[in-house]
């Protein structure tokens, strides 16, 4: 292997790495979304997901107790938006900020609290183990793919197995059928007797749980540092937000959209490696301004609106009544 | 044994905050039975059938059904007991198909969507005498299949108890047809039904019993067979009224508004209006009739400005308004009232007031920056006590209102701003007997002071008696033009299907162009 070519290798790997806490978000904002609800409480809920996910994982040095955890903990912000905006008839959008206001405090306060006693990654060894790469029989010595997509740890795995089950879910099972007939015309769904108020509970926790994964990903991604300055979300949450839309309300198109927002994220990083590796073909990456690479992301979002509102129709997966409260006896 | 009646409400009352929508109310119906429930636009009937189907609660009084007395929480429990509604808005998911939408509250077959769904749908249908097409996405269904899929989905849940919503509301006097066939196998099959209309002739076609209701209050019921149209409308107002339409002649002026070879596309960009003509006299009431969707909302919004034409003329006392914008259109006294089927959507701000929306047509008119809220409220007075608008107060959000009160609230302000033309469609769009007389009276008023009107309508009865000519569409083309009082509703039926085309009857005179026209003077 040349050094070139495992630029290029380390560059593909990162982009599955880093990015893979989007699909999280992503995933978990279209169950949301599906019932209706547009929860904009996707950073505050990772990061609860986060700091709860992974002081329960060093606590008991087990991956699993820290993947429940943080499930558990993001799942009660969701709990918490569903009691306000289904129970309480709470403005949507305000919550959903109030979430992500809270979820953050919640961060900093827990994680500046502990200070001295922050528990460190070194003092865990079977947490550390759990999240190293576990490379794919036969698949992971493929040239460049084996190690760009199938030498990962298993959240890795776990995040694109639970976007095709969603996906699975929301297509071919009757639950899925009328999770997104709560969320295109809950009076209709109501009429033939879906129990609207479960439907949105059930699935505003399990979106917030699957966002918190994302989270505790995220942590043990930072080797679990905490730093009184920067939250480890970093501004995922909101990118999953708008990846909801560029994926279309799909759970598949979800991973296709991690990587494309994903090769961006890390190109930023990456264009003055790729640069040098390939001065020839790549060698322009260095005129750009690192700040464009920032923005290509919302760029590309802005442009998959623009084509979607004009395939109209037929195209959207967007629920009708995505942000809307529903009382049965409106009038 | 004793006769058991399907559904029996005792009793019922039920209100909305000081306003009590149910007083004490009782009703039944047997299986086998058709019953018409009748009673003027806010009478509580709809509210009342909320009741059997689990939308509301009823805060006094019993349901008993099939003789078991009854709570009905949820429009699940109503399901569970038997009880289908297939309500005036249909409740179906529009991105659905059809099969897809009965799927939803299927709760026999497994937790998974199985390919064979379709198959399974078109089987019952067709068992049920039904022809539908279950993988149709209800967005690209016309109402009459919308309505279909309603009761196969009623019936699908094994209702025995069916009520249906002004069901006829939207549909053709063919579709009519066709629903009572429906409705009467059901009733030969042992079904109870109850159904909601405010057409005296089809509840004195299809019922066994009515049932009035009268401000909140049940009035009693009748056999159909011992009532008619003049005794069903004296019980359900509570006084005698006369059931002619007036036509009042008034003398014509040279054509007011005049259209020539006018296309227009609608949204999806297929031709809506297709190389139609037509001229508008001041002092003449011009009816359109046509099928749903035949180009009557493209029409309306193209002569308001509201759309873009392809081709063709339209001329305004010999001004071309082609092109011009809706305000300019309106400062030429050219009014619009549209009524959408949702009977809310157009033309009114709902959660505003009867003032603010007096005030949404003239704001421009006061000078700087401030609203002059005082002629606002003094112009919903005046309308309010003119047409006899039934409200708390002038400034009471729209919605609140009744629907026959917030159409005179529309007809009302485009009437105020005094116009020589009113482009009026729907207006009596679910209105029951006495709002509408009360619409017809104001439409004749405004005929009489010399204004053209342009009466987009669904009930050929009515147009045939209130206006003076009728201009049938059929997709978007003019079968031609009758005189209302010469025409019979059968040759109009088969004009708004394309069976009869009368456009070209006469030879010398093309239908929808004046002799007098003023196209001719013009500027090309």
């Amino acid at each position: 292997m040349n050094g070139s070519s495992d630029v290029l290798t380390l560059f593909l790997f990162n982009i599955v790495l880093v990015n893979i806490p989007l699909l999280y978000g992503t995933v978990g904002e279209i169950l949301t979304e599906k019932a209706g609800s547009l929860n904009l409480g996707v950073e505050g809920t990772m990061a609860v997901g986060a700091i709860f996910g992974y002081l329960a994982g060093c606590a008991t040095d087990s991956l699993l107790t820290g993947l429940l955890t943080a499930f558990a903990a993001a799942g009660l912000c969701g709990g918490l938006f569903a009691l306000l905006t289904v129970t309480l008839q709470a403005n949507q959008n305000v919550t959903g900020l109030t979430i992500t206001t809270f979820g953050l405090g919640l961060y900093f306060f827990v994680g500046k609290g502990l200070g001295e006693r922050w528990p460190a990654m070194t003092d865990v060894p079977a947490l550390v183990r759990g999240f190293t790469a576990v490379e794919v029989p036969v698949l992971s010595r493929l040239p460049v793919a084996g190690k760009a997509l199938f030498s990962h740890n298993v959240l890795v795995y776990l995040g694109v197995l639970i976007a095709a089950l969603a996906w699975w879910y929301l297509n071919y099972t009757k639950t899925g059928l009328r999770l997104r007939a709560v969320g295109e015309n809950p009076a209709a769904a109501d009429s033939v007797g879906v129990n609207i108020q479960l439907y949105k509970y059930v699935h505003l926790i399990a979106g917030s749980g699957i966002m918190g994964l994302g989270g505790f990903y995220m942590a043990l991604n930072m080797s679990g540092s905490f730093e009184g300055s920067n939250c480890w979300i970093n501004g995922y949450g909101w990118i999953a937000i708008a990846l909801v839309i560029f994926a279309n309300w799909n759970p598949l198109l979800a991973i296709l959209g991690t990587l494309v927002f994903g090769f961006f994220n890390t190109l930023q990083i990456y264009a003055g490696a790729l640069a040098g590796a390939f001065p020839g073909a790549l060698g322009w990456l260095n005129a750009l301004p690192p700040q464009m690479f920032k923005a290509l992301p919302f760029l590309i979002t802005a442009v998959v609106l623009i084509a979607t509102s004009v395939r109209k129709r037929e195209g959207p997966g967007q629920p009708a009544s995505l942000g809307l409260n529903y009382f049965r006896e409106e009038r | 044994m004793e006769e058991r009646y399907a559904i029996e409400m005792r009793g019922i009352c039920k209100n909305f905050g000081r306003v009590a929508a149910n007083k004490n109310v009782s009703l039944n119906v047997k299986p086998g039975e058709i019953l018409a429930l009748l009673g003027e636009n806010g009478s509580g009937k709809t509210t009342l059938m909320n009741m059997l189907s689990g939308i509301y609660k009823p805060d006094s009084g019993t349901i008993l059904v099939n003789g078991q007395e009854t709570v009905i929480h949820s429009p699940e429990d109503a399901k569970r007991l038997g009880i289908g509604m297939v309500h005036q808005h249909f409740k179906l998911v529009d991105v659905f198909s059809a099969a897809d939408n009965i799927w939803l509250g299927d709760e026999h077959s497994g937790p998974l969507l199985k390919k064979n769904r379709c198959d399974v749908i078109r089987q019952m249908a067709q068992k049920f005498g039904f022809d539908i097409d279950p993988q149709k996405k209800v967005y690209n269904m016309a109402v009459s299949e919308k309505q279909t899929l309603e009761i196969i989905k009623v019936l699908y849940y094994g209702a025995k108890i069916i009520i249906l919503d002004e069901p006829t509301a939207v549909l053709t006097v063919q579709e009519i047809d066709k629903l009572f066939a429906v409705l009467r196998r059901m009733k030969a099959e042992g079904h109870a039904i109850i159904i909601i209309t405010h057409k005296l002739n089809e509840v004195l076609e299809i019922s066994d019993r009515v049932a009035i209701m009268r401000r909140g209050e049940s009035i009693g019921t009748v056999d159909t067979a011992q009532a008619t149209e003049q005794l069903l409308t004296e019980r359900m107002v509570g006084r005698k009224v006369t059931l002619n339409i007036d036509c009042p002649t008034v003398e014509k002026t040279r054509p007011l508004l005049e259209i020539r070879d006018l296309t227009i596309r609608n949204d999806e960009g297929a031709t809506a209006i297709d190389h139609v003509s037509f001229y508008i006299r001041g002092g003449e009431i011009l009816g359109v009739a046509g099928i749903a969707g035949c180009g009557q909302k493209e029409l309306c919004e193209a002569i308001a400005g509201l759309r873009p034409i392809e081709t063709g003329m339209m001329i305004h006392k010999g001004d071309n308004i082609v092109g011009l914008s809706p305000k300019a259109i309106l400062e030429k006294g050219i009014s619009m009232s549209f009524i959408p089927e949702d009977r809310l959507g157009m033309g009114l701000a709902p959660s505003l007031s009867i003032t603010d929306n007096m005030l949404l047509k003239n704001y421009g008119e006061t000078k700087g920056p401030f609203v002059d809220r005082k002629s606002g409220r003094a112009a919903a007075e005046q309308v309010i006590q003119e047409l006899e608008i039934v409200t708390p107060s002038t400034e009471t959000p729209v919605r609140r209102l009744s629907g026959g009160n917030v159409q005179k609230v529309l007809l009302g302000r485009e009437i105020k701003s005094g116009p020589n033309v009113l482009i009026t469609a729907y207006p009596v769009r679910g209105l029951d007997i006495h709002s509408s007389y009360a619409i017809y009276d104001i439409l004749n008023r405004q005929k009489k002071d010399g204004v053209g009107i342009l009466f987009v309508g669904e009930d050929l009865d009515v147009m045939m008696g209130l206006c003076d000519k009728i201009l049938v569409l059929c997709h978007g083309k003019v079968m031609g033009v009758v005189h209302a009082h010469k025409t019979t509703k059968e040759e109009l039926g088969l004009m708004m299907t394309g069976a009869l085309d009368l456009s070209s009857k006469y030879a010398d005179k093309p239908a929808g162009i004046a002799r007098d026209s003023r196209i001719e003077e013009v500027e090309p």
